[in-house]
């Protein structure tokens, strides 16, 4: 029962669920010591979260004040690669974001975020600053200003969404399709359509490969375009 | 499973219409996640963080201080060294002083006893020699008026005329002697 099924709890439902528990419960433990000399387990939590917080934030947003966003940051991007690589894990297969409502939710959060951080920093103006680019001919504005006000405005959340959920969605269709075609070859009668199974299985592994990268990538492109959108909406006056 | 993808694709469900439920459970998921992750997570991680950028800093910090506190013992030491080396060498001069002033006054002394010495010699010699030339001056006029009488025969017995001779005689061995002397 794929999209659009609204009828009763779907495994997408627990799996994120399931996410939450599992980053929760990895950094809790992770943190929960702070030694200063880290465990194992305590560094590979300072890793993770380092290179969200240094790698995305500081790198970013940087300033003084990028702190308060590590968390939103550090959220979406674990939040994101969990229910992602499910998708390349066996027997669970789904990756929660080929549902489009999961990602949609995302980019509106993220949406909503920079909007109001730029509103809070620019006050009104900001949507001027949004829209209006500096140092353009006066003449040219009548073409821009529409342009800049559906590039940043409309089309900014949807690429963000869809992004994330075409990519997931892919590649769970690749995979789904090379399983269906291996079980369609191997029932056949005839040796050679058989045979050709083990083709079709060493394509499906190098496109699984490929998932369990772009799995990763697109959790991290999410949290990298949310990075930037905020550093936009920050310092909308220098842009 | 590919009869669900072909369903999906020909029952005419748009795969961009989102199942409301779905966006719920994961904005809820979400939210519990971004509350567990502001309350605890970052808070821990951040101390812990801190903790550590601390105790390096203070390591540091120590280290610098005992370093500093180590060169301003060195700089004592070497400044007292300095102050003995000029002590010594101050009490070295006062000593020479010392010694050349002691030696000076004692050359004078010595130059001083001497001369004295040399003066009352002199003293005495010139005393001497006044009493001799008395003494002789009485001794040879009586005895050459006393040999000049026997010769003469005339007494020269008066103590007033002998004198005279003599005084005249010794005038002129005197006389002599001062031009001999010339």
């Amino acid at each position: 029962m794929p999209w659009g099924a609204a009828d009763g709890f779907s495994k997408q439902m627990l799996l994120v669920i399931l996410s939450v528990v599992i980053i929760a419960a990895f950094f809790l433990m992770a943190a929960r010591k702070g030694q200063l000399v880290p465990g194992r387990l305590q560094f590979a939590g300072e890793a993770a979260y380092g290179f969200v917080r240094n790698g995305i934030g500081k790198d970013i947003i940087g300033g003084k004040d990028f702190m308060k966003y590590v968390p939103l940051l550090f959220s979406l991007f674990f939040f994101i690669l969990v229910n992602n690589i499910y998708g390349a894990i066996p027997l669970i297969q789904l990756p929660t974001f080929s549902h489009v409502g999961g990602a949609y939710v995302m980019a509106g959060i993220v949406y909503v975020t920079w909007i109001v951080i730029g509103v809070k920093k620019n006050g009104l103006k900001y949507f001027k600053l949004a829209t209006v680019p500096s140092g353009v001919p006066g003449y040219i504005l009548p073409i821009v200003i529409p342009i800049e006000i559906i590039s940043n405005f409309l089309v900014r959340p949807v690429t963000h969404s869809l992004r994330l959920f075409a990519t997931m969605l892919a590649g769970h269709l690749i995979v789904m399709i090379a399983g269906s075609g291996i079980e369609y070859l191997v029932t056949q009668e005839n040796l050679l359509l058989k045979g050709a199974s083990v083709l079709v299985l060493g394509g499906a592994i190098a496109m699984y490969m490929l998932e369990a990268l772009i799995m990763v990538l697109q959790a991290y492109v999410f949290t990298l375009l949310t990075a930037i959108y905020i550093e936009g909406a920050l310092h909308a006056d220098s842009h | 499973m590919n009869q669900l993808i072909i369903s999906a694709a020909t029952e005419g469900t748009n795969p961009l219409v989102p199942n409301p439920w779905e966006m719920l459970v994961v904005f809820a998921g979400f939210a519990v996640l971004m509350f567990i992750v502001v309350k605890y997570v970052v808070p821990m991680f951040e101390k812990t963080f801190a903790e550590r950028a601390e105790a390096i800093e203070g390591g540091i910090a120590k280290a610098e201080k005992a370093q500093a506190e180590a060169s301003a013992a060195l700089e004592e030491y070497k400044q007292q060294l300095t102050d003995a080396r000029a002590e010594a060498n101050r009490i070295r001069e006062e000593a020479r002083a010392e010694g050349a002033q002691i030696l000076a006054d004692l050359k004078e002394k010595a130059a001083l006893e001497s001369a004295r010495i040399t003066a009352q010699a002199h003293a005495a010699i010139q005393s001497e020699r006044q009493a001799a030339v008395v003494s002789l001056r009485t001794e040879v006029g009586t005895l050459a008026t006393t040999l000049a009488g026997r010769i003469v025969g005339e007494s020269l017995e008066d103590d007033a005329r002998s004198a005279r001779v003599v005084d005249r005689f010794l005038a002129d061995l005197e006389n002599q002697n001062a031009g001999a002397a010339k």
